[in-house]
């Protein structure tokens, strides 16, 4: 029984790595592409590896990050990734906070519109909230992280609220007892306290602003700032023929800093995840 | 506690609560308003009633766009939670190499959608020219297998992910138990494992749902609705009839189109979380 067990567990072992090898293909396949001279890139070519005519060296790259802008628009990403997720994860632990421990109706009204917001699609509010931002002068990629917070504000309070209420009230009220005051108490014994959920709730958020790309066209003005996922399908949706060395370097270029963070944080990328799924 | 806790309110609730009613409670009340008028921006609305709804019953596109969505949601539903499942059960028999293959399986949902339709755009047209068919601006079958394998490529590792976590859960003994009572592989997992993780699949099923039903970047990367607008899904609908049309009344028909979008999703997520909620183990 245990031998006939092993065997399989080999023959599964052997096939999951088979699978696993075909379902980076996709990702190795731009890679090698990415290499290749402009006029090598047709599509019934895109399977074959670069060859010593074919090969364009780092060309490609050069172009994508001299001529295209992609310093610029990782900068951009950069500084709107960062700043919303750093807003949604202060305001939205605070608000959770009062919304968890002051019952009433503000608090069950507010935590039944947060988990109505989660699951209304964003061509309802599309149109309305680019003008709203317009009129706000929100419109800017150092200030774009009010809407940001607005529209993430549904999951994560509704992840940071499903964790407080498993945190025992004792420690809380005898902070309070001690003679802090509301504000010291949050900072000095809850948030601490909240730290795990906070990583959670910081990798779900990033992951959706960073590869987020119709809120940022439709707010931003597009002359001006492109964010990554804006870049790469104005390659696209630019008049003219495209240039597909340029934009398969792009690509690379935006996928390998996702891997390496990935591989780094893997374990706790993917305990946000299950976390994120129990109050989803 | 609460008494002094209620006097910081504004402290910690206003922010958020402002950013929300810039970012979601005015835009959602200003359109459903909106949805009863012809307008180019919000300031020149001028009421019209219900003739930008009755004209959706009139627009094929529209009712085509549903009906693909409808066909792609089915699909990909049933797809990726399948495999998923499958995957984190062979995934938590503690075979070798379960870390590398949770690492490869999960890595493409951290690209995101619009990276992920050019990639697949690049690889699926190159094979459809090696087979010598049509190539996905004119291949609405194509466009369909497409949207699929690339969606099914993205999520499967994140529900996976869910699946491994709620299969983790299942209390040693109950299978032990099972097989003690002399039930094999199969009956275990029918009649012990899948009602204790019936909580995951809720979820599972809920995420692929709502993301079919809303998905967006990959339609418009990968095949922009081309053919003639036959692989168009409702967000790619709403959003051309908003953005790529000029004239008067075709900012308020796409907004009665949202209205009515954003009423099915909710229905439809609702109805589906009732229905698996009600079969789930309490422990």
């Amino acid at each position: 029984m245990k031998n006939k067990n092993k065997t399989i567990d080999t023959v599964w072992s052997c096939i999951l790595a088979v699978a696993s090898v075909l379902y980076m293909y996709p990702i190795v396949m731009i890679l090698f592409n990415s290499f290749k001279q402009e006029r090598a890139i047709t599509t019934n070519a895109a399977f074959k590896l670069p060859t010593a005519e074919t090969f364009a060296g780092l060309e490609n790259y050069v172009n994508a990050v001299a001529s295209k802008g992609f310093l610029q628009s990782l900068g951009y990403s950069f500084l709107i990734t960062v700043s919303s997720v750093l807003a949604i994860l202060l305001f939205c632990s605070m608000c959770s906070w009062y919304i968890t421990r002051v019952q009433g109706f503000i608090s069950n009204g507010l935590y039944m519109l947060f988990a109505f917001s989660m699951v209304v699609p964003f061509q309802m509010v599309m149109f309305t909230l680019s003008q709203t931002a317009d009129q706000l002068k929100l419109n800017k990629p150092w200030n774009i992280w009010i809407i940001y917070l607005g529209f993430g504000a549904g999951l994560a309070t509704f992840m940071f609220a499903g964790f407080m209420k498993s945190i025992p009230l004792e420690v809380e009220e005898a902070s309070m007892i001690d003679g802090c005051n509301p504000l010291q108490t949050y900072f000095l014994i809850v948030m601490p306290m909240l730290k795990p959920t906070m990583v959670s709730v910081g990798i779900l958020e990033a992951m959706w602003v960073w590869n987020d790309y119709l809120l940022p066209t439709l707010v931003l003005d597009i002359k001006k700032f492109k964010t990554i996922p804006m870049l790469i399908q104005y390659f696209r949706g630019s008049y003219g023929r495209v240039e597909m060395g340029p934009m398969m370097a792009c690509i690379m270029l935006t996928i390998i800093p996702i891997v390496i963070i990935y591989l780094l944080g893997q374990k706790h990328i993917i305990k946000g995840v299950a976390a994120g799924a129990v109050k989803g | 506690m609460e008494k002094a806790l209620k006097k910081y309110g504004p402290i910690f609730v206003l922010p958020t609560l402002l950013a929300f009613t810039i970012g979601f409670i005015i835009p959602f009340i200003e359109g459903l308003y909106l949805s009863f008028c012809q307008f180019t921006t919000v300031k020149n609305a001028k009421f019209v009633g219900l003739s930008n709804y009755q004209s959706i019953l009139a627009d094929e596109q529209f009712i085509s766009a549903f009906g693909f969505t409808v066909s792609y949601a089915v699909v990909s539903i049933v797809v990726i939670n399948v495999i998923a499942l499958g995957l984190a059960l062979l995934l938590t028999r503690e075979l070798k190499g379960t870390n590398i293959f949770r690492t490869v399986f999960f890595m493409p949902n951290l690209i995101g959608g619009i990276v992920l339709g050019y990639i697949w755009q690049i690889l699926i047209n190159c094979v459809l020219s090696i087979v010598g068919q049509p190539l996905l601006a004119l291949n609405s079958q194509a466009g369909y297998w497409g949207l699929i394998i690339l969606t099914a490529w993205q999520q499967i590792g994140y529900m996976m992910i869910i699946y491994i976590a709620g299969l983790q859960n299942v209390p040693d003994d109950l299978i032990e138990a099972a097989a003690i009572d002399g039930a094999n592989a199969w009956q275990t997992f029918w009649k012990v494992k899948l009602p204790m993780i019936m909580s995951s699949i809720t979820v599972c099923v809920f995420l692929t749902l709502t993301n079919s039903f809303k998905l967006f970047d990959q339609n418009l990367a990968l095949t922009a609705g081309d053919p003639a607008h036959s692989t168009e899904m409702l967000a790619l609908n709403i959003y051309q009839t908003f953005y790529s049309r000029a004239g008067m009344q075709w900012k308020g028909f796409g907004q009665a189109k949202a209205v009515l979008f954003c009423i099915l999703v909710v229905v439809i997520s609702f109805a589906q979380l009732r229905a698996t909620r009600s079969k789930e183990v309490q422990r």
